[in-house]
């Protein structure tokens, strides 16, 4: 392609100038009705009869300020629980697929507990598997018994494992049997075409759903809280009782946002990269 | 000496008989090019030769020993014979040079300088020497096969299975794979390919088999079955294929 001594024809011209009339007018219609929408919003709250009320309730910057620090303390609890969780639920997760995935008769005993595992876990509502672990399980009153928050932890594992595992399995379905075909005729063992062909293309096509889990697992790591340990949103329910002022649950809700864009900005970024690479890109 | 004999073999997939009773000897160094229409069974008797598919009746030989005996741990096999497929198969996660060096990495535990030295040289030999490090998706077609042909050969095989390995290729870069094909019978390897490519056929085979609904119908010299098959079947084979342009 010639692109230094190419001289645009008329017509090409024209179509420019056309299509940069056509830009700006957009961005200006963009404006105008963002503007339009944004001001009938702030009329339509602020005008409401009872705006004053709702304002002082839960947008007291005052109280806002006083909540911060015991809001935050918490949100570091839910941080740290959230890597360990993630870090444990991707594992487990990963273990299970590929536990899946095994043939022959001495595997039946391994395929059918994992089987079982994922239609349990799938199954049954996070907070029943908290209350099982956290309140059931210390009443065991075995020795060396972990504290309530490991527990909880646990809890958090087993379930979003079992989700993870689901999405593993997809992963590792959707690569094609020709490629354990051409894996195989080179002489590899079915685990080392597992682990040199099929799994890393299975988790490079499976990063965008598995990191959307992750999202959804660092709401759900506040439900520990039930238990006891005092996380974010139990601070900001502890601050509202002595206040009898919502504002903490705003500042918790704002907070737990601000945690998650960073996480949905990777999200996006490794689904609009394999979603180039799949499509031919470099 | 045979290198590779199969006796009877028999493979049926859903009710539908797509091996019968079929026999092929193949002796070291020779090029044997099996031709058919599809579903004569051609693809399906190299993955069972490769045992990526069980065979139900009859037994495979690779230089004297039984390799359709379920007692035979097949990876060992597996990594005597080298197989290029017609969609290339090649792994789109790895480099051109990662794809070659896995097996000779994992399966026979080279290091991984000496199995890069020993890809970038046959890589050099095929003219794709700068292309090492780039992906499998950057390549074109043709180039694509000839380091599938090249992954293959990085584990020294005794034979090599090639199925349809230029049917999925634009007609000019065919010409690429076939005189890589052609580099390696003068190399004296011993080849079955499965091909649409009669001309091919008759230039590089030692021995041409027409397959008809999974059976050996005629086998001779190239000139003898391209030019003047004695059977009925292979006749009307040829005869579509002439009337397609394509001999």
């Amino acid at each position: 392609m010639t692109v230094l001594d190419h001289i645009p024809s008329e017509a090409q011209l024209r179509r420019a100038a056309y299509r940069r009339r056509q830009t700006v007018y957009s961005v200006l219609v963009a404006a105008s009705s963002t503007a339009a929408l944004g001001t009938l919003l702030v009329v339509a709250v602020t005008g409401a009869p009872g705006w004053e009320r709702v304002r002082r309730s839960f947008l007291d910057p005052e109280i806002a300020w006083d909540a911060l620090p015991a809001v935050l303390a918490g949100l570091w609890l839910n941080v740290r629980l959230l890597v360990c969780c993630a870090a444990g639920a991707l594992l487990l997760g990963l273990v299970i697929a590929v536990l899946r995935t095994l043939r022959g008769p001495i595997f039946f005993p391994v395929r059918a507990l994992a089987a079982g595992y994922t239609y349990t876990f799938r199954g049954l509502p996070l907070i029943i598997v908290l209350y099982l672990l956290t309140l059931g399980v210390p009443g065991l009153r075995l020795q060396g018994m972990p504290p309530v928050l490991v527990l909880g932890g646990l809890a958090l594992v087993l379930t979003y494992g079992g989700y993870l595992a689901e999405v593993f399995r997809a992963g590792i379905e959707s690569v094609h049997p020709s490629q354990l075909a051409a894996a195989r005729s080179l002489g590899l063992t079915y685990r080392q075409t597992m682990r040199h062909v099929v799994l890393p293309q299975a988790v490079r096509r499976v990063a965008p759903p598995l990191l959307n889990d992750v999202v959804a697992l660092q709401k759900d790591v506040g439900l520990v809280s039930l238990a006891g340990p005092i996380d974010a949103v139990r601070a900001a329910q502890i601050a509202t009782a002595q206040t009898f002022n919502y504002t903490p649950y705003v500042v918790a809700g704002v907070l737990f946002v601000l945690l998650a864009i960073p996480l949905i900005a990777v999200t996006d970024w490794v689904t609009l990269r394999s979603a180039r690479r799949q499509s031919g890109g470099s | 000496m045979a290198l590779l004999r199969c006796r009877g073999l028999r493979k049926e997939y859903a009710g539908a008989v797509v091996l019968d009773r079929l026999d092929l000897t193949v002796a070291e160094h020779q090029v044997v090019a099996l031709i058919g229409a599809s579903g004569s069974g051609k693809s399906t008797l190299l993955r069972c030769v490769n045992l990526l598919d069980d065979l139900d009746d009859g037994t495979v030989e690779l230089d004297g020993e039984d390799i359709s005996d379920p007692r035979v741990d097949a990876d060992r096999v597996r990594r005597r014979i080298g197989m290029v497929f017609q969609a290339y198969n090649l792994f789109p996660h790895l480099s051109v040079l990662e794809n070659i060096t896995l097996a000779p990495r994992r399966v026979h535990r080279r290091a991984r300088a000496e199995a890069e030295a020993q890809a970038r040289e046959l890589l050099d030999r095929v003219g794709l020497g700068d292309r090492a490090d780039a992906y499998p998706d950057r390549l074109s077609g043709g180039q694509q096969q000839r380091v599938a042909i090249v992954r293959a050969l990085a584990n020294s095989p005794r034979l090599m299975l090639l199925d349809e390995v230029t049917s999925a290729l634009d007609p000019e870069l065919v010409g690429e794979v076939l005189a890589m094909i052609r580099d390696l019978k003068a190399d004296g390897m011993t080849m079955v390919l499965a091909t649409h490519e009669m001309g091919f056929a008759r230039e590089v085979a030692d021995e041409v088999c027409f397959l008809d609904a999974g059976r050996v119908v005629e086998s001779g010299p190239p000139e003898q079955v391209l030019g003047e098959p004695t059977q009925p079947r292979t006749r009307q084979f040829l005869r579509r294929i002439i009337e397609a342009g394509r001999l």
